[in-house]
């Protein structure tokens, strides 16, 4: 299953405009451990780095849609390509779509989240997802081999969540 | 330069050598001259000291300003290439982090004395960049040395390690990349390492990946970082406080980390690559320059000399005349 991840090419560079890098970096927490240090990032973009100032992350994992809270049992967990939603302290709520990586929640609650690609929903072009979505769909019917076959669903469920996300 | 002679004057050496024809003059120099030419080459040139000739040291002027030249563009190209990379190590830090952080919780144990290890190393394709590829070259050798009951196997990526060491280590090489550090690395070509690796069937006991962790400007580190097997993580006491994990997840899991952890030591490198190759250039330049300095010095009082040596021909002749 892994090895698929490894040969997904850069879908997000086809339906993103721009890839904004933004590091949100926050005040240490008092209350001490009972915040989550939130890390978030991928290759190419660290989106949170040790954030203390996270409530909540919606993540789609192939273990099912968890939602992470401060104190969540550790766990590891494979990431989906979908939708995943960070809600902040101060009531902010952002939404990322991510293409595949790993989930880690440890047991001093430190949460590193680490997709390989993602990108803000804000920056994705709903015209360039669709035509992603309906290329990914030519490509499997015109899939020959196994591992092109494989390859093509796996963009193809990539873009259905992405057009998913966006709606 | 112009050596002086014991009795304080300033000697010309060309002068003496015309001097030199007088005999009375002749043998006393002559001996002196033969007494301090002993512990130096004897110049095929029929100037006296070891001096060059003027083409000679024109020629030398014009291939190091040449290699100047060079050396200056070589800078040039490895600090772009080098802003490049410093920019895209920022993001891919916090991600190699993040990717090591499990391991450090779980915090698994690494027996050195199992039988069986693995290195990866993470070097350069082209030299000129200072310590970094003979540091890892050495180090190889001196694990090898002190692991001798081991077996031992290397993936290298970068040419220098395998053009130092296949001829003498063939057989601790697995796999070797070449190609790398030209192009900044990409997450595919680090899955691709990784998947590799998996995928060679080689059963570590111990792992670990040697690269050069980028530290400022001027100065890089060699660290290395553990690299667990699936078996060791699988069998890892403290995997059991982790909620709901069966081996499909654990075995993806651990691939995506290798590769993730990899991406960030290769992004580590490229950075230290082309930060070291930028300083060594630069100080290349820098001596050249001032070797330019010496030869153009050297260049005109040669010059001036032959000068005032055809001025002493006409003179002495004109005076001859007279007489």
């Amino acid at each position: 299953m892994a090895s698929l991840v490894s040969r997904v090419p850069r879908l997000l560079q086809a339906v993103g405009r721009t890839l904004a890098v933004q590091a949100t970096r926050s005040y240490a927490d008092a209350a001490g451990p009972v915040g989550m240090s939130f890390t978030f990032g991928s290759p190419a973009a660290a989106f949170y780095n040790a954030a203390t100032n996270v409530r909540q992350v919606d993540v789609p994992t192939f273990s099912g849609d968890i939602g992470i809270l401060p104190s969540h049992v550790p766990t590891l967990a494979v990431l989906k390509p979908g939708k995943l939603t960070v809600y902040e302290d101060d009531a902010t709520v952002n939404q990322f779509v991510v293409s595949s990586g790993s989930v880690t929640v440890n047991e001093d609650s430190s949460v590193q989240i680490l997709a390989e690609e993602a990108c803000r929903l804000e920056d994705i072009d709903p015209q360039l997802a669709r035509s992603g979505l309906e290329k990914a769909q030519q490509q499997l019917s015109a899939a020959g081999t196994d591992a092109e076959r494989t390859e093509a669903q796996v963009a193809l469920e990539f873009h259905e969540q992405v057009v998913k996300a966006l709606e | 330069m112009h050596p002086c002679c014991g009795d304080g004057l300033f000697h010309v050496p060309e002068i003496e050598a015309l001097l030199a024809h007088a005999s009375w003059v002749r043998d006393e120099h002559r001996s002196a001259a033969m007494l301090s030419r002993t512990a130096l080459f004897v110049p095929t040139c029929t100037q006296v000291r070891g001096m060059a000739t003027l083409k000679e040291i024109r020629n030398r002027l014009k291939s190091v300003k040449n290699v100047q030249k060079i050396t200056q563009s070589m800078k040039m190209v490895s600090a772009a290439k080098y802003a490049r990379a410093e920019r895209e190590l920022k993001p891919s830090r916090p991600y190699g982090t993040g990717a090591a952080a499990f391991y450090d919780k779980v915090d698994i144990e690494q027996d050195r004395e199992k039988p069986r290890h693995l290195l990866v190393t993470i070097g350069s394709d082209r030299g000129l960049c200072g310590a970094m590829n003979s540091n890892i070259n050495k180090l190889l050798k001196n694990y090898v040395k002190d692991n001798a009951d081991k077996e031992i196997k290397f993936v290298t990526l970068g040419d220098k390690a395998r053009q130092a060491l296949y001829k003498t280590h063939s057989e601790y090489f697995m796999m070797t990349y070449s190609n790398f550090g030209r192009q900044p690395a990409t997450f595919s070509d680090a899955a691709e390492v990784a998947e590799a690796v998996i995928n060679s069937g080689y059963e570590f006991d111990v792992g670990e990946i040697y690269f050069n962790e980028f530290k400022s400007v001027v100065s890089y580190n060699l660290r290395p970082l553990p690299l667990h097997s699936l078996e060791s993580v699988s069998e890892a006491d403290s995997l059991a406080v982790y909620d709901s994990l069966d081996a499909e997840v654990i075995r993806s899991y651990q691939e995506y980390q290798l590769a993730s952890v990899l991406y960030a030591c290769m992004k580590e490198t490229n950075c230290s690559e082309h930060s070291a190759r930028m300083t060594a250039m630069d100080s290349a330049t820098k001596n050249a320059g001032e070797m330019i300095d010496t030869l153009t010095m050297q260049f005109n009082r040669k010059r001036q000399a032959e000068i005032t040596k055809e001025l002493i021909d006409i003179v002495v002749g004109a005076q001859a005349q007279d007489e």
